[in-house]
């Protein structure tokens, strides 16, 4: 059993939770993944690492409720255990020394960006990071985002803080010449960079968040085309250029399971999650 | 007994066609007392038993079944225990007819004995009654030996060698023990129930069962030794599955065997939503392959509620390397044989869903490498085939994050382990290895017998290492 030491909410529905798991917090990098069960009748969820701990020996991670799991797991409270933690999963981030790099993170995924950031910054890059909420009110790890850049924007869907959308981004990139780009989250957003990058040739990384069974290189679940050749996220990546990968047939694959999804979160919703136990 | 009746083995009952395919309970139903003793009855007791050189762990076949025949059945299964950690698995999932029961004698005039079944019995019962573990006696030189993997070449391996008394962690990257027992072998052909007591039993012989740690990413084999284990063993199988490599191969529907097994298996997704992971299977699938991971497949998937389900094999039915029996239980169950057809591409709806496959037809020209006939492509004989899930089941490779990040570990280009056969010494020193990550995927007890190597020549380089350390 693995305790969840501390929780809070970031943003509605987005929450932030400290994993007791000191080995993992020891050999845990940016850009790698944890999978988490929560019960013996539970499925194996993969979550980006956001952090980690050495004293307290915990791991962080960030997660938006959406699913049953992720809703069970909102519901849990910080001294409650969880049933299986495993990691850490995937390949490290690049986080070298480029230069001047341009870091995009979309809602929940700003968290693990944010620790990407913070060693990516250790190597000595210039960051030019940007911050994208669906509203003012879903902001995530904005100020550690700003803490850690040389050049910090704000970006909106709706528009209601900073920019609306990421076209200014063209504007961003035509100014100045980038070494390197990461972008972390929804595959909307990732699309999006990597279409601003794509014409200056700018090697744009993103991390996948395929279905993923095992995330061991057992199952091929989370597998993507990358350059025209199958990879597995969880072997290969979950980091890749994202000026070669498949996004079309991306999303299809997220997707497969999405009738089964809704209805595990319907029922649970109806049945279970309302219900306060003990 | 008379000569006649000594000529034909006891059948065992199986659960009725109609009904297993319906359910995941165990299709076979196991002898009772009085069947056990009627077919140990027939069995000669050979001065000098043949039987046994067909084992690869050396199960002592003979005295086990005496022991049967004497109504101690107890017994038999810790005679059985002596040598095989595992004996619920090996009644259950043995290729006994190309092993122990293809050596014995009564097989020249009639059946042989059913070794695997009274094996099943044996450990079965003494499962029921509540198992005893034997006390592990204090050795004068003991090490400390890391095994990577928990399937059934570590679960051999630690067990012999926490037995010898060396201090024994085992690592396991998912959440159960067991590897290709729990993920991949279906419940209806070994119940997990029976895995999660064999894996106990070896917990109780006092190895410490580490399950979520990934070697090779939580720590390197180089850190292991430098956390002190003297000796490391790597059981890592043959995780890795094969893929075609053929256009809409990446469509939806179209899952390797090891995901859709380890859905339905390891996940229990054909308990979904109780349980969390789902599993969607449509009304007309294609497995891929013609082993015993193709025949699991084609199985699970009827009783998932698959309206028709195909065997799409490019060799015919004389090369399918599936046991006879998995064949005859699958054919029973309603499993359409489609021979000397191979995929050539898949088609898909607009939502990215597989619609259907295109075959193309074959025919057996001159042997191969293999010795089996190699099956060549008939031109312009292309056909679609209306399938709405396909799962490919041409094999697995080994998983190759331990070879990637152990320096100066050697390996073939097929990915798999170099080992010395006679004590599954790697190229590093120190480092042992067995099964399927050496052999490529193969069967249970192949593994196990190459975890009893490997177990010997580990116990022998901590004596050498150990000692020479005390002399010097």
């Amino acid at each position: 059993m693995y305790e969840i030491v501390t929780k809070q909410e970031l943003a509605p529905h987005i929450h932030l939770i400290e994993l007791a798991a000191a080995d993992i917090a020891k050999k845990a990098k940016p850009g790698q993944f944890v999978i988490l069960r929560l019960d013996d009748k539970g499925e194996r969820v993969p979550l980006t690492i956001a952090g980690v701990d050495l004293k307290k020996g915990t791991v962080a991670a960030a997660f938006h409720a959406v699913g049953k799991t992720t809703k069970k797991l909102a519901k849990m409270k910080a001294g409650d255990s969880i049933k299986d933690v495993s990691g850490p999963l995937g390949n490290l981030a690049e986080a070298g020394k480029f230069g001047k790099v341009l870091l995009v993170g979309g809602g929940v995924w700003c968290a693990p960006l944010s620790y990407l950031a913070k060693a990516l910054r250790g190597s000595g890059n210039r960051l030019v990071v940007v911050c994208v909420g669906r509203t003012e009110n879903d902001m995530v790890y904005e100020k550690e985002l700003k803490a850690l850049a040389d050049v910090f924007f704000v970006a909106t869907d709706d528009g209601s803080k900073g920019y609306e959308g990421l076209d200014f981004l063209a504007d961003v990139l035509k100014a100045q010449k980038f070494d390197h780009a990461v972008a972390m989250g929804q595959v909307s957003l990732l699309k999006k960079v990597v279409d601003l990058t794509k014409p200056y040739g700018l090697r744009t990384m993103v991390t996948l968040a395929s279905l993923m069974v095992d995330g061991t290189g057992m199952c091929g679940a989370c597998r993507v085309s990358v350059g025209g050749e199958t990879k597995f996220a969880c072997m290969d990546g979950p980091e890749f250029n994202g000026l070669e990968v498949d996004f079309e047939e991306l999303v299809k694959r997220q997707r497969m399971y999405l009738p089964e999804e809704r209805m595990a979160s319907m029922i649970y919703e109806k049945l279970g999650g309302g219900v306060k136990r003990g | 007994m008379d000569k006649e009746k000594r000529k034909h083995s006891i059948e065992m009952d199986k659960q009725n066609v109609l009904d297993r395919i319906h359910n995941f309970y165990e299709v076979a139903l196991g002898y009772d007392e009085e069947k056990a003793l009627a077919e140990a009855e027939r069995c000669l007791q050979c001065p000098n038993p043949r039987c046994v050189q067909g084992c690869p762990v050396e199960v002592p076949i003979r005295d086990f079944i005496k022991l049967i025949k004497e109504k101690d059945y107890v017994g038999a299964s810790q005679k059985i225990k002596e040598k095989n950690s595992l004996p619920a698995v090996c009644g259950r999932v043995c290729p006994q007819e190309n092993q122990c029961q293809q050596m014995c004698v009564l097989g020249k005039m009639g059946d042989p004995i059913s070794i695997g079944r009274l094996e099943r019995f044996a450990s079965d019962y003494e499962r029921k009654k509540g198992v005893t573990v034997p006390k592990v006696e204090k050795a004068d030189v003991s090490g400390k030996v890391a095994v990577v993997g928990s399937g059934p070449a570590g679960l051999t391996t630690a067990a012999d060698l926490v037995k010898l008394g060396h201090k024994v962690v085992m690592f396991e990257s998912l959440h159960y023990a067991g590897g290709v027992l729990m993920y991949g072998i279906p419940e209806f052909r070994l119940p997990k129930e029976i895995v999660q007591s064999e894996v106990d039993y070896i917990k109780k012989l006092g190895v410490d069962v580490k399950t979520n740690y990934t070697i090779g990413r939580i720590y390197t084999i180089d850190e292991l030794f430098a956390d002190g284990f003297d000796a490391i063993f790597v059981g890592s199988g043959a995780g890795l599955p094969n893929f075609m490599g053929i256009p809409g191969e990446n469509l939806g529907g179209v899952y390797s065997a090891n995901e859709f097994l380890i859905r339905v298996n390891l996940m229990k997704g054909y308990l979904f939503p109780e349980y969390d992971t789902p599993i969607r299977i449509g009304k007309k699938v294609a497995v891929i392959g013609g082993g015993n991971v193709a025949m699991d497949s084609a199985r699970c998937s009827l009783r998932l509620g698959a309206e028709e389900v195909y065997i799409v094999y490019r060799r015919s039915k004389e090369e399918l390397p599936a046991r006879a029996e998995e064949v005859e239980n699958a054919e029973e169950e309603g499993v359409i044989f489609r021979l000397l057809n191979n995929p050539t591409r898949f088609v898909g709806d607009e939502s990215g869903w597989v619609c259907g496959m295109e075959c193309i037809r074959m025919e057996l020209g001159e042997p191969d490498a293999s010795g089996r006939r190699r099956p060549v492509p008939v031109e312009g004989s292309e056909f679609m085939m209306d399938v709405d899930t396909v799962i490919v089941a041409i094999g697995q490779t080994p998983n190759p994050l331990i070879q990637r990040t152990t320096e100066g570990l050697e390996t073939t280009r097929h990915g798999t382990i170099i080992v010395n056969e006679e004590n599954g010494a790697c190229s590093r020193d120190g480092v042992f290895a067995g099964g399927d990550v050496v052999s490529g995927a193969a069967t249970v007890i192949s593994a196990m017998g190459a975890g009893k190597t490997a177990a010997r020549g580990i116990h022998e380089y901590i004596l050498k290492k150990k000692g020479a350390n005390k002399s010097g």
